[in-house]
């Protein structure tokens, strides 16, 4: 719908857009910096403004600060040095009385919100109650993409003129007052003019909007969302942001005409000439210095630690030769089953990767009438893989079944299938196993069916992708692949390749435990494509010519790791020489081993599970606890991720890193200039830096910027999740996936030398964002003096640790069962 | 004696298990979850045992006289329990849903917030659940019946930090106790067509039920139409139907259970155990399958709007309880049984898995994706169908119907009583009470024609007073006061009825009086700590700062409301035994004063001690969510 809205309406409007949540549908779920719109700020001014502007809360309660100096968990020496630094050693008393005594104060009134609350104090009406429920259900109606048994029944080209063209032709209208249904169906009706009879001061119309939009944002949110991208719906709907407003104006003529009649006139005349405004100036605040202070004592107590650990590495110590290398995600989730790998075949090599493996491409499925895209959100890919004889099919659960609804069906159904339910239901809760309704990484692809991996024909396009890769790009992808993490010579025979996903059950978020660089989707098949292209002689032949020899000896091996019932599958296992498959059977037992110890450590954070029993016990119980109906945590996906480091693995093999680090295999030697760095840190900001500052804001502020606890929330529209019937949608992470997670911004280390690294980041401006403005903090660690340097201002300054040296942990199965907390930094001995 | 024995049993275990759980320390998850499952295992067992036994000795109706809790001769009060198949089937169907519930939530709730309100609130279900099944009378029913309503409320609003979980929850309370009216009076209505507190299993006695409603068949249709409405609202039939899915706030095996499987069919246990009693009273059957058939043609097309899943459950289940009255009043007894137990585990698996409903749906709709069409060109079936569509996704209005007949005029009437304020109430009110009283102890002032008048009058004026608590926005201490007057006018009308011992009207006003004491000392207390946040103006969340205050509270409202916890419980229906065969309106007047008092005072709590907190230091949801 266009009106033809001045550009001053239009502005606001997609202002307002970029300030409102910006979170897909379910399905299409993927972590991102909950408040992307104020990146352009400095970390800690952002938050302010934030905080002040529309009421969030962004730092952790000072009662958790101070509880954690108390424990000692935040370092004293590292709280001083941080006022020192901030404040000068003139202020140190007085900022540690302040920080450690005052008084818990509120938060400022946020100034979004203020106009709306006129309504009430003028007319005694609270017109959130009048036009929500109407407004979220038409919305909601008409976005549903499949609970509902009767559809939207108009067309669905539009949102508004959807809705015009129900109430033109229904006996029963939700617009009720004359006026305000006239203006609904004149099609010259402007947003200005609704906005005229609402408020009529033009200096009030954008914050009004503000007000009103913000009261609902999961909708809004949700609504500007689809507007930008409407593939994120199977069944598509056009809807504007615009529109919404409009309708919502519209309804707030109607409740008022309908309350009121005659006797309301627009609220301009209430609003006092000195009404703060929304994106004023900030001024300087004691309280959110505080916090601040805070906020950097805890990271840097946590950051100290780590870098003193990464200064220790010694490379030397391990042997080039390997017995197998094995690739993984750089996903935090994979830095767990990478150490029991290497403690199980300590001759063994690991190495980390964005998950996609360098393959961005759109994967469809045998039989599936859509494409799934399989690669970073932010790229857009060219190709697309097509599988062929799957096997896979679904099956059904009668419960979902629309006929259980009806009347005559139900009243069959009930009394029938009733009993079966009952049966069910107790099977389920005391012998879990697997469902139809389950989400089971493995049935993303079937591992026997074909994929159409090389471009038949270069012309060959599918809905304008090209169908497979042709030789140049293959070859080009695996070189990128092996530079970029360091793998270019002393290939050993089996060299895998390890995507990730996870299963769960009743899990409304389900594509956020999936692989992040996978955009939400299990990596068997870029696993498994990547092999394939590795294996292939022509690529080889090209790969030989660049640099990379790999023995004809070597074969690439696909798999999948599924992280939260802690179990691994291999593809195309058939096309391995002999010697190969001996060595193959060899090391998927180290691979067991290394999985039930993995699960084994994962189950000390598990009420449901006794850690202290034998690894494969405890494996078995977090297995079926991935198919439990009432386990709200199947896994705990990114919780307490605070790292990510990138580097050789050699230099950070040596860590016990309690699964808090995203783990990104380089050898800077490889890459003298920091071509690939540029591609890692490309990546790794906006990725890494995106799940983080989520996990930090939906524990921070889990009413407003988290979704709230999940066990209330009811499916709407399969698009997003509510409480109750009326509520608005709930964006941000679920209470049950940060429980566990201290707030700290991600510690980016980079292995290489800083005015390399200096002139890397700085070359993409939308990267730089990230390291100048300090959503995410960046360490330098000189590959040769293993000096420290923290970005900072602009430049790398040195740093000295406040640690003194790391414990080396001498039995850590015993360590790790003996306590669910968050681990320090340990030596492994 | 085994009898005895185990039937008490069903209602003991549940007691103490629920008082246990109480003394159990915060933060102990384990030791909640095991007493609630070990408790609820026990029973199942226990249950499924005896009803073996039971069947095995032939199957028949067993009564018990437990316990009585009053006697002065003409009036008992007495707990007494019933065994027969209906107690049966519904006892043994919420042990096990129960059972599954327990275990489920033991892991479901794990880090949660309220993990001991939640199985607090849980055991007390489950004995309300059971008092009510195994009821005898209608005073032990009622009883079970007070506490559903209470532990519904404190469920719906479990999530008590946020708005529309309180908001839905005080309305599903008033509409609970709307339906209670009906209860009041039928049981009113009993007292005086048997002149006792008749057992439910006299009235498997035909011939003594047909004689009497040859005898007295208006009042047998009186009572039939108040059942009719008490389980209409429990079940949410017509026009009370819209308060189902608005229930669905707390955690989801809490909504489960309540609301899916077991508290939702009470209406139905309702009308089974009273069959005898209407079976012969063709108006009243043909009310309840009319009823029945109505509500299933409302909810069907709403339950095919719906775009949330819990909904969508919701209203389906409304539209099998509606066919379930249908089955009722065809006779066909046996059938509704296993609907319900059908209809009932149908549902609890459909709301335990509706998160699935996300990836489920999705993967088939990936498979499986047909575009929709459009077909509808004609444009008077069009007409139709998107005005069948609309007035779908309103409801029906059912909602705001509720709103504008009852709530609204109610209302309205409170603000005709807007010039009190906690200060000068004794003003207006003692002079009143004392000519009121003046009169009672002087009797002859009073010409004969005014005396009957009299009781009238006093219902009245307590039934306004409550009202204008209900209506109250500004002084909560004056709310609370009004609802204390009112049952001094209550006391007072019927003690011009007839003269009765004056310890009856003791029992009855030493509740009001201790718990009104309490709750007043409650609100000033917070009131001089909260002095800028303490009006009903809106909600404000005080229990963040003030759980205890808020705890006291609770308890005082709920014995000053005729709670079984304090003797006014009983005080009310000794009173209403006092209220004459012909006085409808005077029975009326009280009923609704009583039952609006109780929603009066729910409100004050709701609105004092739950929703957002007012203070900003700390994360608050935003209104909306």
């Amino acid at each position: 719908m266009t009106h033809g809205v001045s550009s001053g309406l239009d502005k606001v409007i997609r202002e307002l857009a970029h300030y409102l949540p910006a979170q897909s549908p379910l399905k299409d779920f993927v972590h991102h910096n909950t408040l992307h719109a104020f990146q352009y700020l400095p970390f800690h001014q952002a938050l302010q403004e934030a905080a002040e502007n529309f009421g969030y809360k962004v730092y952790w309660n000072i009662e958790n600060f101070r509880k954690r100096y108390h424990e000692k968990k935040i370092n004293a020496e590292i709280l001083e040095r941080v006022i020192l630094n901030h404040k000068g050693a003139d202020e140190l008393t007085h900022w540690k009385n302040l920080l450690l005594h005052q008084p818990v104060k509120a938060y400022p009134e946020p100034k979004v919100g203020q106009i709306r609350k006129f309504w009430r104090k003028a007319y005694h009406l609270n017109l959130d109650k009048e036009v929500h429920q109407v407004l979220f259900r038409l919305v909601s109606s008409y976005l549903d993409q499949g609970i509902a048994l009767w559809r939207f029944p108009a067309k669905t080209k539009g949102f508004l003129a959807a809705i015009r063209e129900l109430e033109k032709n229904s006996f029963s209208t939700f617009i009720k007052s004359k006026r305000a249904r006239k203006l609904l169906l004149d099609p010259h009706t402007q947003l200005e003019d609704l906005l005229q009879l609402l408020i009529g001061n033009e200096r009030y119309h954008g914050q009004y909007l503000f007000d009103q939009q913000f009261a609902h944002p999961g909708w809004s949110g949700m609504v500007a969302v689809l507007e930008q991208n409407d593939s994120s719906l199977l069944d598509k709907r056009k809807i504007s942001l615009k529109d919404l407003i409009f309708l919502e104006c519209l309804l707030e003529i109607d409740a008022l005409d309908r309350r009121r009649g005659e006797s309301w006139a627009a609220l301009a005349a209430w609003i006092p000439s000195d009404l703060p405004l929304i994106f004023d100036k900030l001024s300087y605040s004691e309280f959110f210095e505080i916090h601040k202070l805070w906020q950097e004592a805890l990271e840097w107590t946590y950051y100290d630690q780590v870098i003193k650990g990464l200064q220790l590495s010694h490379e030397a110590d391990f042997k080039e030769e390997a017995t197998f290398q094995a690739m993984f995600c750089i996903d935090d989730r994979c830095c767990s089953i990478r150490r029991y790998v290497e403690r199980f075949e300590p001759e063994a090599q690991t190495f980390g990767t964005a998950g996609f493996f360098n393959l961005p491409f759109y994967f469809q499925p045998e039989h599936g009438k859509f494409m799934t895209k399989v690669c970073p959100a932010p790229i857009t890919p060219t190709h697309l893989i097509k599988e062929t004889e799957s096997k896979i099919r679904h099956e059904k659960d009668v419960h979902f079944s629309r006929h259980t609804k009806g009347i005559f069906g139900g009243w069959a159904i009930s009394q029938t299938v009733g009993f079966w339910s009952a049966l069910k239901l107790a099977k389920s809760i005391f012998f879990p196993s697997e469902t139809p309704a389950m989400v089971s990484s493995f049935k993303h692809m079937d591992p026997k069916g074909k994929l159409s991996i090389s471009a038949q024909n270069h012309k060959h396009l599918h809905q304008g992708l090209q169908v497979g890769f042709t030789l140049e790009e293959k070859a080009n992808a695996v070189e990128g692949l092996l530079k970029s993490i360091g793998l270019v010579k002393n290939f050993a025979p089996l060299v895998y390749v390890i995507g990730h996903g996870a299963s769960s059950v009743n899990n409304t978020h389900y594509a956020g435990y999936d692989c992040g660089a996978c955009s939400g989707r299990s990596g068997s098949v870029n696993a498994r494509v990547a092999a394939a292209i590795g294996n292939m002689p022509e690529v080889r032949e090209i790969l030989t010519k660049r640099g990379i020899l790999i023995p004809e000896t070597t074969q690439f091996v696909g798999g999948l790791h599924d992280t939260t019932r802690d179990e691994m599958e291999f593809y195309d296992e058939e096309i391995l020489i002999s010697a190969n498959r001996l060595l193959h059977e060899r090391n998927k037992q180290t691979f067991d081993t290394a999985l039930d110890y993995n699960a084994k450590e994962r189950s000390r954070r598990f009420n449901t599970v006794n850690s202290s029993q034998e690894a494969r016990k405890v494996h078995e119980k977090v297995k079926k606890r991935a198919m439990s109906l009432f386990v709200t945590r199947p896994e705990w996906n990114h919780a307490t991720n605070a790292l990510c480091v990138i580097g050789k693995r050699e230099n950070n093999r040596h860590l016990f890193l309690d699964k808090r680090a995203f783990l990104n295999s380089y050898d800077h030697r490889i890459d003298p200039e920091g071509t690939y760095l540029l591609g890692i840190l490309k990546a790794v900001a906006p990725v890494c830096g995106g799940i983080n500052l989520e996990y930090y804001f939906s524990k921070v502020d889990n009413d407003r910027l988290g979704a709230g606890s999940k066990l209330p929330h009811n499916v709407m529209g399969l698009i997003g999740v509510a409480n109750g019937m009326d509520g608005d949608l709930r964006t941000g992470l679920p209470l049950q996936m940060v429980n566990i997670h201290d707030p700290l911004r991600i510690l980016i280390t980079v292995e290489h030398f800083p005015d390399i690294v200096l002139k890397i980041i700085q070359i993409q401006k939308q990267t730089y964002e990230w390291f100048a403005n300090d959503w995410v903090k960046l360490v330098c660690i000189h590959p040769e003096s293993k000096q420290a340097y923290v970005f900072k201002e602009g430049t790398f300054m040195e740093y000295q640790t406040a640690t003194k040296g790391i414990d080396t942990v001498q039995n850590l199965d015993e360590l790790l069962a003996s306590t669910s907390e968050n681990l320090p930094v340990f030596l492994i001995s | 004696m085994v009898n005895h024995l185990m039937i008490s049993l069903f209602v003991l275990l549940p007691l103490v298990a629920f008082l246990i759980s109480l003394l159990i320390p915060k933060g102990r998850e384990n030791s909640f979850s095991r007493l609630a499952f070990v408790s609820v295992s026990l029973q199942l067992v226990g249950i499924t045992g005896y009803i073996c036994y039971w069947a095995g000795m032939g199957m028949h109706p067993i009564n018990i006289r437990d316990w009585v809790l009053y006697n002065n001769g003409d009036y008992r009060f007495l707990l007494d329990f019933y065994f027969d198949t209906l107690t049966a089937v519904f006892l043994w169907v919420g042990a096990f849903i129960t059972f599954l519930i327990t275990r489920y939530s033991r892991f479901y709730l794990h880090l949660e917030e309220g993990y001991k309100r939640f199985f607090n609130t849980l055991l007390f279900f489950y004995l309300a659940y059971n008092v009510t099944v195994v009821a005898g009378n209608f005073e032990t029913l009622f009883l079970g019946w007070e506490m559903l309503g209470i532990a519904s409320f404190l469920l719906i609003a479990f999530y008590r930090d946020r708005y529309l979980p309180v908001r839905n929850a005080v309305k599903v309370f008033s509409i609970y106790r709307i339906g209670d009216i009906g209860i009041i009076l039928a049981m009113w209505a009993s007292h005086h067509l048997w002149h006792e507190n008749i057992s439910f299993i006299k009235l498997m006695d035909k011939d003594l039920v047909s004689e009497q409603m040859s005898m007295h068949g208006g009042i047998g249709l009186f009572i039939a139409i108040c059942l009719w409405i008490a389980a209409a609202a429990k079940s949410a039939q017509f026009p009370f139907s819209s308060w189902l899915p608005r229930a669905m706030e707390g955690p989801t095996p809490s909504s489960a259970i309540f609301y899916g499987s077991l508290s939702v069919h009470f209406g139905v246990f309702l009308l089974l155990r009273t069959f005898p009693f209407w079976e012969h009273q063709p108006t009243a059957r043909i009310l309840i399958g009319g009823l029945g058939l109505l509500t299933a043609l409302l909810a069907y097309p709403i339950a095919r709007v719906q775009t949330t899943i819990k909904t969508q459950i919701a209203y389906a289940s409304i539209a099998q309880i509606g066919i379930m009255f249908i089955e009722i009043a065809l006779g066909l007894q046996t059938l509704v049984l296993i609907h319900f137990a059908g209809n009932a585990f149908l549902r609890t698996y459909q709301l335990l898995v509706s998160p699935s409903v996300v990836a489920y749906m999705i993967r088939d709709q990936f498979y499986h994706f047909m575009p929709k069409a459009i077909p509808l060109e004609n444009s008077f079936s069009k007409r139709l169908a998107y005005s069948l569509y609309i007035l779908s996704l309103k409801e029906w209005h059912l909602d705001t119907l509720l709103n504008l007949v009852i709530f609204k005029p109610i209302k309205k009437l409170g603000r005709k009583l807007d010039f009190l304020t906690p200060k000068n109430l004794f003003r207006y009110f003692l002079p009143l009470f004392l000519i009121g009283s003046l009169l009672y102890f002087n009797q002859d002032f009073a010409s004969e024609i005014s005396r009957n008048y009299l009781p009238g009058l006093f219902g009245f004026l307590g039934l306004m007073m409550v009202f204008k608590a209900f209506s109250e926005r500004k002084h909560p201490r004056l709310a609370l006061m009004l609802v204390m007057a009112n049952h001094f006018c209550i006391a007072l009308a019927v003690a011009f009825n007839e003269t009765f011992d004056y310890n009856q009207t003791l029992i009855y006003l030493s509740g009001v009086v201790v718990s009104g004491v309490i709750g007043y000392w409650v609100l000033e207390r917070l009131r001089n700590k909260e002095k800028d946040y303490f009006d009903l103006n809106q909600y404000y969340g005080h229990v963040y700062e003030h759980p205890r205050l808020a705890l006291v509270f609770l308890l005082a409202a709920l014995a000053l409301m005729g709670f079984p916890i304090s003797p006014t419980f009983i005080g009310v229906d000794l009173l209403f035994s006092h209220i004459h065969e012909d006085q409808y309106i005077l029975a009326a007047f009280n009923a609704i004063s009583f039952i609006f008092g109780g929603i009066a005072l729910i409100r004050i709590y709701a609105r004092l001690f739950l929703g957002p907190h007012i203070k900003n230091y700390h994360t608050t949801a935003l209104k909306s969510s």
